[in-house]
């Protein structure tokens, strides 16, 4: 976001009114969707809220498909588990690496508690009672030792307990209990526990999908009201004090140190119960449903939507999510890569000559490698392209190797380069060079990444991590922060 | 007791101990200057293993070496360390800079990015499958120490040895050269260094260059001793090179050896004595434990907050 200079007649920058008056300022936008925002703005959150679970709610009655209403609870689970990080990340400024533990301690506990593991069938609203609780709680004796100290030391000691937690509920499955011959089964080990009861209250069993779907989305409503509650009370404002400045926050006697353990343990309970909600709509946990690439999916719709934001990493979980399915399949991945290729040229290069010169250099560039390539190498145009809709469009322009892997994969070292190139060019040097990077880049895609979607989210993913700390670190809806100088 | 079991044990310890501690001091060495976590660091150390590798692989494989095994084993070290140095500065130029007055939390997601997309980069360039150094193909693994119940193959020697001429040659550089007076005065204080003339930049480019060069020759020696290379080695070991760091005292250079080489030991120790599924379990016991009862660190000195 453009920092607003100091008007002639208006406060200086950096003064104490220009710092109180900047939400002010950066709400006032320009150009032609003013008036949708203004609009926007103006509506109540319960309004937006509801239009959200209420549309959310019609899927069922859209789509027959159980892929998609499946696809639709991952995405309620996936808005839970950003809305409970955001706490921790986007309000008190802590950063939690082991939130996909405790979102796995809360599954497995569930499962202990609700299946034939121990044979112990707990009604599931005390089940998931119990969850929360000892998921908070978890969360306040990990956040203890960590308590004194940096924020650093806190990341590395919650990293350590999620891969701790991969190792326990791997390992666990042969235990020697002191009061047991033989070594005891608790966590199924690799095979994980299968067989948990379905979720039921008050004599209503959920069974299909789609009651899953509005069951997280009820669980959904609750938690945004309640976040929203707490965002506005004054422990939401102590936690942002927190985040600005800690020390500042500890002179005007905020109990610091409280104030950081409650954050860490809302996440927790939030992450555990959200856990429940999966282990009953899976019927089962495994290890490796809570490894490390969870972890970077959840901070990467936090950080996307805006940290800080409760639209906003609502908002992140869904993009995220419908893209990182949308990857799975060759021809939706390579529609998703265009459009986003062409969104990004429309909203970053102006003016429109110089995008329109970009576009069509970019066509000829390909069609001359092409004919280059096959006149001096015709094996570099002879691979397949996998298939799918447009594939016919791109025979001809981008170059399709036979030996797809290790070209592709030097292609990928290049681009990378490419890219670092790009960042520290200026003028009309980037523009000539943005033209043979973009056709790398639709050269890896179509030979590398699309064969390996479960890579390529990752690494998308990492990339998008990096690039948004640098260029937009508020995200898509988060408010920029004030700097005070 | 049985005497041949410790001490293999021990010799165990010291070398995965020697490798934490260089894995240690980049971490220690960045954050010493920076106060930056950089989580990427076990990711350069994996890349490092990958480099040496590949060195492996032009002098034709570990079953038809084509020169002198010590030569080779030179030149891995210093392809593996000269690659990981230029990526660690690329690491620090394109994600780190450009938040240097950013809040505390942003390098610290752009860093978990990093290591992200690095670990996803080696997974689609070499593949998910082990890669082996084999060294056992060109090296005699028999030759070595054998005296009573010691018994150090000479590979294991030559890691050691190369791991502490390293550590020393860090402690020289840092105490007695122009750019290691540079680097404390940063670490002390990063704007009072400016103003003396010190580039700062300049320091910062070198500490990381320094820094993930010798986590590159970690990861070769990691390879020659347990074989092993895949793209998820760089986590764990990761995550121990900064237990070590801390329990060494963080931003302390002999701390972090200190810390190492008592990681490492008791890494070896626990496998063979208590339990060899949950020994990262108790290493993290020992990190929670030293952060309640000293928070600074074995060598660290506790820090004063500045205003």
């Amino acid at each position: 976001m453009s920092e607003v200079e100091g008007t002639p007649e208006g406060p200086k920058i950096g003064v104490d009114e220009w710092v109180a008056r900047s939400e002010e300022r950066s709400g006032v936008r320009g150009g032609r969707l003013a008036p949708l925002y203004a609009r926007a703005e103006r509506l109540p959150w319960w309004a937006l809220l509801a239009a959200a679970v209420g549309v959310s709610a019609l899927v069922p009655f859209i789509s027959s498909s159980d892929y998609v209403i499946r696809v639709a609870v991952n995405t309620v689970l996936f808005a839970l588990l950003a809305l409970g990080l955001n706490v921790v990340v986007g309000w008190a400024g802590l950063l939690d690496l082991g939130f996909v533990a405790f979102y796995g301690f809360g599954a497995y506990l569930y499962a202990l508690l609700s299946s034939s593991q121990f044979d112990l069938h707990f009604p599931a609203l005390l089940s998931v009672s119990i969850v929360i609780v000892s998921s908070a709680l978890l969360g306040l004796l990990l956040g203890l030792p960590s308590r004194r100290l940096v924020g650093d030391y806190l990341a590395i000691v919650t990293l350590f307990f999620a891969q701790i937690y991969v190792v326990l509920a791997t390992n666990a499955d042969r235990i020697t209990l002191p009061w047991n011959d033989g070594p005891t089964d608790i966590s199924g080990g690799p095979n994980g526990i299968t067989d948990i009861d379905p979720i039921s209250i008050l004599g209503y069993e959920f069974g299909s999908t789609r009651s899953y779907l509005w069951l997280s989305l009820g669980v959904f409503a609750v938690v945004v009201v309640a976040l929203q509650f707490i965002n506005h009370s004054r422990t939401g404002r102590a936690w942002r004090a927190l985040r600005e400045d800690s020390l500042a926050a500890e002179l005007m006697s905020m109990p610091v140190n409280r104030l950081k353990l409650l954050a860490f343990m809302f996440g927790a309970a939030t992450a555990g119960l959200t856990g429940t909600i999966f282990a009953s709509v899976q019927l089962g946990v495994f290890p490796q449903n809570f490894d490390l690439p969870l972890l970077i999916t959840v901070y990467a719709m936090v950080i996307l939507g805006g940290a800080g934001s409760i639209p906003g990493v609502v908002i992140g979980a869904i993009t995220i999510n419908v893209s990182l399915e949308l990857l799975r399949e060759p021809a939706n991945a390579r529609l998703l890569f265009y459009v986003a290729i062409g969104l990004g040229l429309v909203t970053l290069v102006r003016p429109w000559r110089k995008l329109a010169a970009i576009c069509v250099g970019l066509v000829a560039f390909g069609i001359v490698a092409y004919q280059l390539a096959e006149w001096l190498r015709p094996a570099w145009v002879s691979g397949t392209i996998e298939g799918g809709r447009f594939a016919g469009l791109l025979d001809g322009w981008v170059i399709h190797p036979v030996d797809s892997t290790h070209l592709g994969n030097a292609g990928f070292i290049l681009l990378i380069v490419a890219v670092l190139a790009l960042t520290e060019l200026r003028g009309i040097w980037r523009s000539i060079l943005l033209v043979p990077t973009l056709y790398l880049a639709a050269f890896v895609w179509e030979n590398r990444l699309v064969v390996e979607p479960s890579v390529t989210r990752i690494l998308l993913l990492g990339a998008l991590l990096v690039v948004l700390m640098s260029w937009r670190p508020q995200g898509l809806l988060g408010t920029s922060r004030v700097e005070i100088v | 007791m049985d005497w041949d079991f410790f001490v293999q044990q021990l010799v165990n310890g010291l070398t995965l101990g020697s490798v934490y501690a260089l894995i240690a001091l980049g971490y220690t060495m960045v954050y010493g200057i920076l106060k930056l976590l950089n989580f990427a660091h076990g990711e350069v150390y994996m890349m490092g293993a990958f480099a040496g590798f590949g060195v492996l692989s032009l002098f034709g494989g570990a079953l038809g070496v084509t020169i002198n095994v010590v030569v080779l084993i030179g030149l891995m070290l210093a392809v593996a360390m000269i690659g990981t140095g230029f990526l660690g500065v690329a690491i620090e130029r394109f994600a780190y800079r450009p938040l240097r007055n950013a809040p505390r939390i942003a390098p610290l997601i752009s860093a978990l990015g990093v290591s992200f997309f690095l670990q996803s980069s080696a997974l689609l360039l070499f593949g998910a499958d082990f890669r082996s150094y084999e060294t056992y193909e060109y090296i005699d693994l028999a030759s070595g120490i054998h005296w009573g119940p010691l018994n150090i193959s000479v590979v294991r020697i030559a890691v050691i040895l190369t791991a502490f001429a390293l550590m020393f040659g860090l402690t020289l550089l840092v105490a007695r050269t122009r750019l290691g007076k540079a680097m404390r005065a940063t670490a002390f204080d990063r704007e009072a260094a400016a103003m003396q003339g010190i580039d700062v930049d300049r320091v910062i480019v070198a500490t990381f260059f320094i820094g993930s060069a010798l986590a590159g020759a970690a990861g070769v020696m990691v390879g020659l001793v347990f074989y092993k290379v895949y793209h998820l080695m760089g986590f764990l070991a990761g995550l121990k090179g900064f237990t070590a760091a801390v329990v060494g005292g963080i931003g302390s250079i002999p701390g972090a050896m200190l810390g190492g080489l008592l990681i490492g030991l008791s890494e070896a120790f626990i496998t063979g004595y208590v339990s060899s599924t949950f020994q990262d379990v108790f290493v993290f016991s020992i990190l929670i434990v030293l952060l309640l009862v000293r928070p600074s660190g074995l060598l660290g000195k506790a820090d004063i907050q500045k205003v």
